[in-house]
């Protein structure tokens, strides 16, 4: 459960996000939609505590993403935009790497470190040095990085961003897959159809501000545009100054 | 705390081992630079000095036919006459030019002169700017003197004079410096290359855990952990550390093994640097590693890229190696506000220890609280720095 409650981040003159709210619950996949440099990368990086907010307040499962970083770092599984593995390791090691960090027990490690491999059918080439993986490979691996601790929230940032049509369906099955365990799963994209496809409410932000926060159906409602894809251009108008 | 800390040490410890390359110039490149180029020097300077005593030296003299003696004389003293040049001018041009180190003229008048008790002129040709060819003027110059003298002896005896009372003063010089004291200087250039390999051994974990890992983009991943980041630069200079300290001793063995190969009693020195002493080296400097360490990862941590970072760090490279340069050139002894110096103290407690001479517990007890109180400094610093929003770029 992610609480998001008007939330502001500026660098300098740049304001990147101007007063962001929303809720993603559990056992729902949550969408955070946007063009570029609409504020949405700032917002998860804000989420999994690696920035501070100017103002407002989020949560991880009641754990304050500031007072608490800690608690709240301990309930997230993230898969940060361009996310980079250690090449001189493995695919099992840069895994392993994280489950030890995120505390689990030697004696689990193998085991879930085992069962992450076989959900993301990296077995192939989990022995083999990540040097020279491609983008697909690189991506299941960090996202095996982020799950390998059983996380209750999970925020991906554009994780279908330079995948294959196979591994993109892949990815999908297996945020569905996050969403049936009753987790949390909160995701960003620029690609409307995508969205649409999986989410069940869908944030979409531009400009640093939220435009509209609903289900799918109540977007088409809001907007009156029976097109998706109209319908997040318009959504989009509505928070752009012209 | 303690158990991330070690996994952090422990994966960029493999890590680190698993890149062969940085690998190399790490633990090959910094213990092996130094010994090599050190033995190039002793030995090329053990040639010189050899080569000087015993070598026919030759000498262009113009006029060698009005001072037979004088000729016969230098031949005793292996240095042999040959042509010169035609003239005053010419023999200058040559010496300027290069052509010739020195130029020996003997004007006609010589043997006249000398009959008569006059001051028999010649001229010695040199450039005293020329440090290349100094030995070869000073060797002439002081065979010259030589037969000065032995001209006087007899000249006194024939007028039978005791030629003793040609010498009033009978200097003795005594030398206290010991093999071992001279062999201070050169080997004081020793510590600059266990800085120096120290520092090399632990620069690309430096940057790799900084700004490679950022440029990477393994940086964001790791720092969403559910653990402090003060665990993360710890476990990360601790690395550094042990790869320091690794190249460290790898230097101290390499120069334990050269020297003894290196022909030092040939230039009279023998140097004290025995197992006891390379292990008193190492604990000396390896407070030192982490001020190197801490220092490597605040600058890494300020540049943005893997490039900019070797960039800055090759200026860290040179920076402890300064204070060691200008005491060394102003040749000032050991004093007890050196000792809070880190990279000079640790000099001069190495170069006491080469000449044998008793170590003051008090200076070293001051360069290890100082260095290890700045290594922590920074250490702290390190952390307060990583701890920063800004450190993702």
């Amino acid at each position: 459960m992610i609480k998001v409650q008007g939330i502001r981040k500026s660098f300098g003159k740049v304001h990147a996000v101007r007063g962001v709210s929303f809720d993603a619950p559990n056992g729902k996949i949550t969408g955070l939609l946007g063009p570029n440099g609409a504020g949405k990368s700032t917002t998860l990086r804000i989420l999994y505590t690696v920035l501070k907010p100017d103002a407002g307040k989020a949560s991880i499962d009641g754990a304050d993403v500031v007072t608490d970083s800690l608690a709240a770092r301990r309930r997230i599984g993230a898969l940060p935009h361009g996310a980079g593995l250690y090449p001189h390791l493995t695919a099992r090691e840069n895994i392993a790497y994280f489950a030890r960090l995120c505390g689990l027990d030697e004696a689990e490690i193998d085991d879930r470190v085992n069962d992450i491999v076989t959900l993301l059918e990296i077995g192939d080439f989990a022995e083999r040095r990540t040097k020279g993986f491609s983008q697909g490979q690189r991506t299941k691996v960090s996202l095996a990085r982020a799950l390998v601790h059983d996380p209750q929230n999970v925020i991906l940032d554009e994780p279908s961003n330079g995948l294959d049509v196979m591994a993109t369906r892949s990815l999908r099955e297996l945020i569905l897959k996050l969403k049936d365990d009753g987790r949390c799963v909160l995701f960003s994209s620029h690609v409307m159809q995508e969205v649409a496809a999986l989410c069940d409410d869908i944030c979409i932000i531009a400009n640093g501000l939220v435009a509209i926060d609903d289900s799918i159906d109540g977007i088409r409602e809001q907007t009156g545009c029976e097109d998706i894809e109209d319908a997040f251009v318009k959504a989009i108008h509505m928070v752009t100054p012209e | 705390m303690m158990r991330t800390m070690l996994t952090v040490f422990y994966k960029e410890v493999l890590d680190n081992f698993r890149d062969r390359r940085t690998l190399a110039s790490a633990l090959l490149m910094g213990p092996i630079f130094g010994p090599v180029l050190f033995a190039f020097v002793i030995n090329l300077s053990v040639e010189r000095s050899l080569e000087d005593q015993e070598r026919t030296m030759d000498l262009p003299v113009i006029g060698q036919e009005y001072a037979p003696n004088l000729i016969a004389y230098l031949r005793s003293r292996n240095i042999d006459a040959v042509d010169g040049p035609r003239d005053l001018a010419a023999a200058m041009d040559a010496v300027k030019t290069g052509a010739h180190d020195i130029v020996l003229i003997i004007p006609k008048e010589f043997g006249e002169q000398l009959a008569n008790t006059i001051p028999a002129k010649i001229e010695l040709v040199s450039d005293q700017a020329n440090t290349d060819a100094d030995r070869d003027a000073r060797r002439a110059r002081s065979a010259l003197m030589s037969y000065n003298q032995l001209l006087a002896g007899t000249r006194v005896v024939a007028r039978g004079i005791n030629p003793q009372a040609l010498q009033p003063l009978n200097i003795d010089e005594v030398d206290v410096s010991t093999p071992s004291g001279r062999s201070a200087l050169l080997l004081g250039m020793m510590s600059y290359f266990f800085v120096f390999a120290a520092l090399m051994g632990g620069m690309y974990l430096a940057i790799d855990t900084t700004a490679g890992e950022r440029e990477r983009g393994s940086l964001e991943p790791l720092l969403s952990l559910p653990v402090t980041r003060d665990e993360l630069i710890l476990g990360k200079i601790a690395a550094t550390c042990l790869f320091m300290a690794l190249s460290l001793m790898l230097s101290l063995l390499a120069f334990y093994v050269s020297l003894r190969f290196m022909p030092l009693e040939r230039l009279g020195m023998t140097p004290n640097f025995g197992p006891g002493v390379v292990l008193a080296a190492l604990a000396i400097f390896l407070p030192f590693i982490l001020v190197g360490a801490a220092l490597m990862t605040l600058v890494a941590s300020f540049t943005k890229s893997y490039r900019e970072a070797q960039t800055w760090l090759s200026v860290v490279l040179i920076a402890p190696t300064m204070p060691i340069l200008i005491v060394s050139i102003l040749t000032l002894r050991p004093r007890l506000e050196f000792m809070f110096i880190p990279s000079l103290s640790q000099h001069l407690l190495l170069v006491d220890m080469v000449k044998n001479e008793p170590i003051n517990a008090l200076h070293v007890s001051i360069s290890v609280v100082s260095t290890l109180i700045l290594g922590i400094l920074l250490t702290w610093v390190c952390a307060r720095l990583y701890r920063r929003e800004g450190l993702l770029g």
